[in-house]
Parts: C-alpha cells; structure tokens; sequence
C-alpha cells in the first residue's frame, strides 16, 4: 500500500498541469470569494437634482426643527450620486447610460411636508435596458425614501402627542410666535367639580355641570390611550424573527466560505480519486496489480485515501487563506479539519466510483466534472423557490451525495450553524455505500 | 492426406524434463452462451518454449490470462499460484511519467523482492537498457517498452513465463533481440509460454506448438509433427497450419 501511494505521489509530481490545477483553482475560488466579502456589493450610480435651496432644508414640527439634509445623506450613502443642476441634464445622463438612474427633488418638498396637506413627491428617472441594474436603482432609492418615510413619522407622531398631552393636561404652546395657555381637561374637570361643590343642593345647574366633569373625565381617560394608539400608527408592522432551522449564529461570510470550500473540496477530490484509478486501467497496470501484488479492495482504499489526504490539505490551505478576508475563528479549527476529511472521504470514495466506471484518465476527469455540477446545483436549490414535493425531491436525490451533508458539516464547524455529528454520520454512511459501488465497480475493471 | 492423430483437449507429457513446471487441466471459461476456453490442459517443462498459436478468437489470450490468474476460470485446475508465475500481458503494463528504473523498483517492491536494487539491476542488465534506467517509459520505442514488461514479468526470478504476443508491435530488429532474450531465459532453465498469431514465429522459436481452435485444443507437438500430421512435408508450417484448421472445419 505505502509503494503504491507513493508512486502515485510520484506521478503527481511529474504532472505538473494537473497539480497546477487543482492547486491553483481553489486558490483562485478563495481569493475571488475573499475579495467579494470584503468589498461589498457595487453602488448604483445616480444622477442627484436637489431642488431645495439650503435655507428650506429644515422643517419645524411642533416647535421642533428637523433638518432634512440628514436624510438626503442617507440616501447619498447607498448610491454612487452624481450632482447636477438641471432635470434635462438628470435625463441626459440617464439616457446615455452614464448614470442608472436619477433622483429628482422638487423645490418645494419641505414646504408640503411642513404643511402636510398634501403628500410630497420626488421623481425617479431610471434606465431600463438592463433589467437588473433598474431593480437596484428602484429597490435602493425606494428603501431610502421608505426609511425616510418611517422616519418623519415618528417625528409627526411625537408632535401629535405632544398636543394630545397639552390638550388631556393643560400648559403652554406657541404658534405663529404667540404664546398661547391651554386648561386642558383634567384641570377643567377639577375646576367644574369646584364650581358643583358651591351649587345649591336643589339647583339644577348641578346635573348640567355633572354631565361636562363627566364627558371631561370620559375624554382625559380615553386620550391618555392615545401614546400607544399613536405608536402603533407610526409602526403598524414589528417583525419578530424566529429561526426554524440552522443557527442564529450562521453568517453569510462563513456559509460563502463553507461553499466555497465543498465545492473546491469536490472538485478536487473527485477528479483526483477518478483520474488516478482510471490511469491505472490506462497504463494496463490494474491487471497486472491485482494477481496477488495487491487486492482490489487495498488499491480502492489506496487510492480513495490519497485523494482525500491530498484534497484535505488543499481545504485546509484554502481555509487559512479565507481566514485572512473573513473572520473565522481558529480555535474552532480542528473541527475544520474534521468537517473536511469527512467530506473528502465521501467525495473519494464517489471519485473511486466514478474511475471505476471508466476506462481513461480523460473520461474519468470529464465524467466527474459532469457529475459534480448538478449534484452542488440540486443541493443549493434554496426552500420556497419550488414546489414543495419538488423540493423535497432535490433533498432526497441530495442526500445520496456528499455535497449537501459536506456543506451542512462546514458550515456547522465554521460558525455552530446546526449540529456536526448528523452530517458527518450521513458523511459516513456515503463513504461506504459509494466505496461499495467503487468496489463493485472493480470486479469488471480491467 | 490422413487426418490428424492427435486428440483434442489432451496435451502429451513433455520430453524435456520428467517434473512440469507448469500444469493446467480441464480449464473452461463462458463468457455468455460462448465458450472461450474448454476443457484446455496443458504441461510445461522446465526449459521449455510452448507457442501458443491459433486463429482469431481461438481463445489464446483467454488461456494465458487464466494461467497467470488473471482471469479465473469456470472450470480446471492450474498447478502454481499467480504468484509464482512471471506474466507479460500483451499491452505494456507501465507507467509512463516513471522511469524504466521506477517502474522495476515499484514492482520489484510489490513483488517482495528481497534484494530490490540488485533486481532492478540485474534486470536492467538483462533487458540490455542500463542506459536508459533513468529515462521515462513514455519515451521509450515500442520495443523498449516491451523489454521493460518482460523485465518486470522476470522480476521474481519465477520458473514460468507467460507472454501474451510477445512479439506484437516490434519491428524485425527488436523482434530478433526479444527472441535472444528469451532464448537465454530457456537456456537458464526457465518454462517459457507464449501466444502468437504469427505462425511463422512460432515454427522458429517455439520447441513445441499447442494448437487452440474455438476455445478447445485440437493439436500439440512441435511444428515438425503438425506438418507430418497433416501429411503436407515440404510445403511450409503455415500452409501445414491452414491446412490442418480447414480440414477440421475451422
């Protein structure tokens, strides 16, 4: 077994396009990933005509300045702006495909926010030639104005209750620059019980005035409700989030790494488990091994182990360099290392089966790489996106395979995302059921 | 003309020495409904060349395979163990991106030789490549490469070799080169079986010829005795050959 395992380490040496390849590749795949993660999704590029002149860029809401400006850099903040002077020189831009889209704000947007008679508008201008980039251009610009909008509401909300309070408790208020006392009603409903108190036992002025501390005291009541009648308006929709599956603790920095990782991890240990069984049909060396030098099943483990050892360092290579771009946390390092032998193991023993299905080095390599990509499409296929008996189908044909359970045992072992030993079982049962059919495969090699 | 004497399926006891190195009987193999191999038996003697000739799909190569266990049979026995019998398969079992000297040590190794360097050594010796140990087989001529597999059959010293068309893809020069090899490993008292479809061949390197047809063995004895058999002295082994498949309907 040691000889066969260094000859074939031998003739990996003397092949260096094909471990140029499967060391460079993963190499590409993290550094492609790594950069993606730390450099963020690409800002739309937006043509800004702001309209109102700097004096009007403030609001007063119940005596309460509220500078307008601060959202406007919000919205600056999520897209590339590019400032102009002119609406036509917005439409120029747009239709000559050097902005997305434009954001046009009338000059006198304050004012009927100020007034709020009616509702304010801003005009967007987008170009939709490419229907992807106009999805980013309306989703960008519409979020920004709805959190704007959410915004604002508040800030009217509270002024509103601020009224109420004044009218239910009685003080102080000023508009148009006079000052203007209000009794409000739990001060009127005291003075109106004062005033019954000193009426004549017989007067029927009592039960007048007993009908108004009522309504008063009715009215103070039901308007002392009104804080939370009025927060609810302002934020009719909270979200509580639960998680069902997977873990709170799951990033989207670490399941693109876990991704990453398995399908380099397949890649690698499929083609290499194929290839180096089926070179060894190929040089007519297979029949020559098994009359007594070696059994088939020792060639099979021979062969599965070294693809596996081989793609495992390349995992754990590819891991320390993703470490660099993203925050992973080495202590949970050997758990890394148990997730990937695992998985390398299963893809292996699936490689083996595959080179045992063929007669050369080319159509094993061409076979796995046919086989590898619909199994990682089927087990990316995300729930909700298709029927339900279909989803189900794409998880039962998964699971005969080691992409999804090596996926499910990365992500568990970079960020606690779910439990490790359920993966590595399922891992382990693929490694010898395929490692079977690789063995059975043998009988008619040769 | 008279019909051949000899029976088919029975191989006469060697001449050249009492104990056979190599002895199979009755062996058979099916491969579907078709026989490949019938009741084929055989017995070599030590420092003896057997040609192993025959038409097409006669089952030549079945019958090799068998022996050297690389290919188990239905039916029959076979004297030694895979182990113990040298076996150069038709197609060179190499592998290309070693060398001549890496491919003698790899197998030398899985052999359990005890002595892996003095065996690559004297085989390289012997296969006359000293000078191109270090090259990759991939480089090497058609013939050097089959000098290379027969080194590697020869590797555990074994009383008995197997060569499946030895000969196949060799130009003249080589061809004349591997039968002095051979030659030198009869001399040295090795048992030497090998299949050919080249008849002439087997006439001059063969001291005793085994007749296979249809997967049963219909003559054996040496090339003299074929053509005396068939009663056609002076024309030729290979007119005496054709003659003696056509008279039994081959």
């Amino acid at each position: 077994m040691r000889w066969l395992f260094l000859k074939d380490l031998q003739i990996l040496r003397r092949s260096p396009l094909l471990v140029g390849l499967l060391v460079g590749y993963p190499i590409v795949v993290a550094l492609l990933i790594g950069l993606a993660l730390t450099r963020g999704p690409e800002r739309p590029r937006v043509a800004i005509y702001n309209q109102v002149s700097q004096s009007d860029r403030t609001l007063n809401l119940g005596g309460e300045s509220v500078d307008t400006s601060k959202y406007a850099r919000q919205l600056y903040q999520s897209v590339d702006p590019v400032r102009v002077q002119s609406r036509d020189e917005a439409l120029e831009l747009v239709r000559g495909g050097e902005v997305l889209g434009a954001l046009i704000i009338p000059p006198d947007i304050t004012t009927k926010l100020q007034t709020g008679l009616e509702p304010a508008t801003v005009e967007v201008l987008y170009n939709a030639d490419d229907p992807v980039k106009a999805q980013i251009v309306q989703d960008t610009i519409k979020s920004q104005v709805q959190d704007a909008n959410a915004a604002l509401t508040r800030r009217f909300t509270d002024v509103a209750l601020g009224y109420l309070r004044l009218i239910v408790a009685g003080g102080d208020f000023s508009f148009l620059g006079r000052q203007f006392h209000v009794l409000g009603l739990g001060p009127a409903e005291r003075l109106l019980r004062g005033t019954q108190a000193e009426l004549p036992a017989t007067s029927s002025a009592r039960r007048d005035v007993q009908q108004v501390i009522d309504f008063a005291q009715l009215a103070r009541e039901n308007l002392d409700l009104s804080d939370e009648v009025l927060a609810s308006v302002s934020q009719p929709i909270h979200v509580d989030a639960h998680v069902v599956r997977g873990a709170r603790s799951a990033t989207l920095s670490s399941f693109a790494v876990a991704l990453a990782v398995t399908v380099s991890l397949m890649f690698v240990t499929l083609l290499l488990a194929a290839g180096i069984l089926a070179l060894e049909r190929e040089e007519n060396a297979f029949r020559r091994l098994v009359r007594g030098l070696v059994s088939r099943t020792g060639l099979l483990a021979e062969k599965v182990g070294l693809a596996a050892a081989c793609s495992l360092l390349v995992a754990l290579l590819m891991l320390a360099g993703l470490a660099l771009f993203v925050g992973l946390d080495p202590a949970r390092a050997p758990l890394w290392a148990l997730a990937a032998s695992a998985g390398a193991l299963a893809f292996a023993a699936m490689g083996a089966a595959i080179g045992a299905l063929t007669r050369d080095v080319r159509a094993a390599s061409l076979l796995a790489f046919m086989v590898s990509l619909p199994i990682a499409f089927l087990a990316l296929v995300p729930s909700g996106t298709v029927a339900a008996g279909l989803y189900e189908g794409t998880r039962a044909v998964s699971a005969l395979f080691p992409f999804a359970p090596s996926l499910a045992a990365l992500r568990a072992a970079l960020d606690g995302s779910g439990a490790l030993l359920g993966p590595l079982a399922h891992l382990l049962v693929l490694t010898l059921v395929l490692g079977g059919a690789a063995r059975l495969g043998l009988r008619r090699f040769g | 003309m008279t019909q051949p004497t000899t029976r088919p399926g029975l191989d006469p006891a060697p001449t050249v020495a009492a104990r056979p190195a190599l002895e199979a009987r009755g062996v058979s193999k099916r491969y579907g409904m078709r026989w490949a191999l019938r009741e084929a038996s055989l017995s070599v003697a030590r420092g003896e060349l057997v040609g192993v000739i025959g038409p097409n799909g006669a089952g030549k190569t079945t019958l090799l395979s068998i022996l050297a266990g690389e290919t188990r049979a239905d039916a029959g026995e076979v004297s030694l163990l895979p182990r113990e019998i040298g076996w150069v398969p038709q197609q060179p079992a190499l592998y290309g991106r070693l060398t001549v000297a890496e491919n003698l040590r790899f197998f030398a190794r899985l052999e359990r030789t005890p002595d892996v360097d003095g065996a690559v050594a004297r085989m390289l010796a012997q296969a006359g490549l000293e000078d191109r140990a270090n090259d990759r087989v991939e480089a090497l001529s058609g013939g050097n490469r089959q000098r290379v597999n027969v080194a590697i059959g020869l590797l555990s010293s074994p009383e008995v070799l197997l060569l499946d068309e030895p000969s196949t893809a060799l130009d003249p020069r080589q061809r004349e080169r591997l039968w002095e090899f051979l030659r030198g490993l009869v001399e040295r008292g090795t048992a030497i079986v090998y299949s050919t479809h080249n008849v002439q061949e087997a006439e001059l390197h063969a001291d005793r010829v085994l007749v296979l047809a249809d997967g049963e063995v219909v003559h054996t004895g040496s090339p003299r005795d074929l053509e005396q058999a068939v009663g056609t002295s002076g024309v030729g082994f290979e007119a005496a050959f054709v003659e003696f498949l056509c008279r039994r309907g081959h």
